[in-house]
């Protein structure tokens, strides 16, 4: 009896259960296509951007020529007789990252090995978090920052210093590319093992020899990877340098008056109303691939700096 | 030979005993050096903050929340870009969490281990490192141009969808990767299939960590001006977005034309704009924090 009873509900449970199946079959084999699909939208969007940068970066070249582009020293787009000499971008660009690694990699570096070999724990738990608040602020208020204090403040130190200049904004991206050295160096001092640390302490080692002769030699791939990276950030930004850096496309090396960088030039194209197929426009393309190339060996470069030269233990 | 070599090691010993005060306080002046070095970075900080809040907190009232901006200084106010930045968030963060969150499921639970799912893979750490003005030079081409969306909300919104991907993507791996492999061996020994297993047992215990991910990401897309400069978002913008197909603004591209006005006043208006900016993101990114320490516990 109550195995009969137990046997008619077995039977029920199967029925039921197959007429789910059709559902779950479709459910089991068409989930990961679908996963598939976002997966591969990923590789579209970077097809996409290379795919939109060469066309229209040939679009222009056809209008300019490659060799005016790459060779020419003089960018003003704007007059009567156009010239498209790409190298003022350039140059603005490298001058600003320079200015804002002279003031990240010191201090960054120095944030990463106090975090690393001398703080607590609880110390670390409380200022990692704080650093990080200053990677999250948008570069917007850093731009707003750098020309509404850190201009100002500077003009105090250096009377002749324009409005609009190239130390202001780099020292500023400087700031903001702190927090990026010291977490990313900090991140690869603390992968050496301890027992490393341990053995220099019990040969008489001081905290700083230990730092500077063991730790920092066996992170040193980690560290020189997390410049480069923050380089290429530096390359990058964009809002910090639009707004407090300028629209003066030179080559003179004058930190003091007004730059322009790549990013910048794209901004202040956008902005104003260079319209659809002008050769103006389509220059902001031939920039943006200038600037997508530097950007990308850098981070290639740090990549392969890391896997190359890592230390295993 | 083997007497001299020993004494040369003694002299040095010696040398270098003497010598452990010195090393000792150049141990403590570099200490003092790193801690200063950390301690300015954190005073930075501070200085942004203290400086920006003084500067706008004057003109921060509920009539700023609520006027379109002006051109007189004292009538400006961030209604437009405000609502704006929460039209662009509407389309952004479905968009970019499906897709962000597939592309992880994708990547750790079906992926064979092959050269493509590499290439996935390395595209993905590749397109975090692509400048976000980059990402609004595709937004203008694809989006604005090529599908006709023009200048609207669901152009602007798609991109930054695109821009944050990455950061989506790899804080989503890395909470189902930290998803203990007895929960999925169990729920496979009792006939589970994959997708119930992924559906029930994985998502389910790495939800807390992907929402983290999702909202640290888009905190960064609220505040990114650039890809909106790019593909046209409006600097002056008097009306609301009707539809996803309006024109519209948002707050870092407001903030951004006040702040390049030549007159000052508006420098107050902006600093203003920055706090309102600077709240929303300390609010998301509290919630982030909430629900990684809330959920950590329980795995």
């Amino acid at each position: 009896m109550n195995e009969r009873s137990n046997k008619t509900s077995i039977s029920k449970m199967i029925e039921s259960k197959s007429s789910q199946q059709g559902m779950k079959k479709a459910a089991e084999g068409l989930m990961p296509k679908f996963f598939l699909i976002c997966a591969v939208i990923s590789i579209l969007t970077t097809v996409g951007i290379v795919l939109t940068l060469i066309f229209e970066t040939f679009s222009f070249l056809e209008v300019v020529g490659i060799s005016e582009f790459l060779l020419s020293t003089e960018w003003y787009p704007l007059h009567g007789d156009p010239s498209y000499g790409v190298w003022p971008l350039i140059m603005g660009t490298l001058m600003i990252a320079v200015i804002a690694m002279i003031i990240a990699i010191p201090i960054g570096l120095a944030c990463a090995i106090f975090l690393s070999e001398y703080a607590s724990d609880k110390t670390r738990r409380t200022i990692k978090p704080v650093l990080e608040v200053l990677a999250g602020i948008p570069t917007i208020v850093y731009g707003f920052f750098a020309l509404t204090f850190v201009t100002p403040l500077l003009q105090n130190i250096i009377p002749d210093l324009s409005i609009y200049n190239a130390l202001s904004p780099g020292i500023v991206v400087g700031v903001m590319i702190i927090p990026m050295v010291a977490s990313l160096s900090e991140d690869a001092m603390s992968a050496v093992p301890q027992s490393m640390r341990e053995g220099a302490f019990a040969l008489g080692s001081t905290r700083f020899e230990v730092a500077m002769k063991v730790v920092l030699p066996a992170a040193l791939s980690g560290i020189i990877a997390s410049f480069v990276l923050a380089v290429s950030r530096a390359i990058g930004e964009t809002m910090i340098v639009t707004v407090a850096g300028g629209a003066n496309p030179t080559m003179d090396f004058d930190v003091t008056s007004a730059v322009q960088t790549m990013t910048a030039y794209i901004v202040q194209v956008s902005l104003g109303d260079a319209g659809y197929g002008t050769t103006e426009y389509y220059s902001i393309y031939a920039v943006g691939m200038t600037l997508f190339v530097f950007t990308l060996l850098m981070n290639i470069l740090a990549q392969f700096i890391s896997k190359r030269f890592r230390e295993a233990y | 030979m083997k007497v001299v070599g020993d004494t040369t090691t003694n002299v040095q010993t010696n040398k270098k005993t003497a010598n452990i005060s010195g090393r000792q306080l150049k141990n403590k002046l570099f200490k003092g050096l790193f801690v200063a070095a950390t301690g300015l970075s954190l005073l930075v900080l501070i200085v942004l903050l203290v400086r920006i809040f003084t500067q706008g907190i004057g003109h921060l009232s509920w009539d700023y929340l609520t006027s379109f901006p002006s051109r007189r200084p004292e009538d400006a106010g961030i209604y437009s870009a405000f609502i704006g930045t929460i039209w662009m968030m509407a389309v952004t963060a479905p968009v970019a969490f499906v897709l962000g969150v597939g592309t992880a499921i994708y990547l750790e639970e079906y992926a064979p281990k092959n050269k493509f799912t590499d290439l996935i893979q390395m595209n993905i750490s590749n397109l975090a490192g692509v400048p976000s003005v980059v990402f609004g030079l595709l937004g203008l081409t694809i989006f604005v141009r090529e599908l006709s969306l023009g200048r609207s909300v669901l152009a602007g919104g798609l991109t930054m969808a695109l821009l944050i991907l990455p950061i989506i993507v790899v804080a989503s791996q890395e909470a189902i990767r930290s998803v203990p492999a007895e929960l999925k061996e169990a729920s496979f020994a009792m006939g589970a299939t994959k997708w119930q297993t992924t559906y029930r047992i994985v998502l389910p215990a790495a939800i807390p960590g992907i929402l983290t991910g999702n909202i640290l990401a888009l905190s960064r897309a609220i505040g990114e001006t650039a890809p909106l400069i790019m593909i046209g978002a409006l600097t002056y913008v008097a009306f609301l977005p009707e539809n996803i197909m309006s024109q519209f603004t948002v707050m870092p591209i407001q903030i951004f034309n006040w702040t390049s006005r030549p007159q000052t006043e508006f420098h107050d208006v902006a600093a203003a704009g920055i706090i309102i900016l600077l709240v929303m993101l300390l609010v998301m990114n509290s919630i982030a924090v909430w629900i990684r320490n809330k959920f950590q516990k329980q795995l």
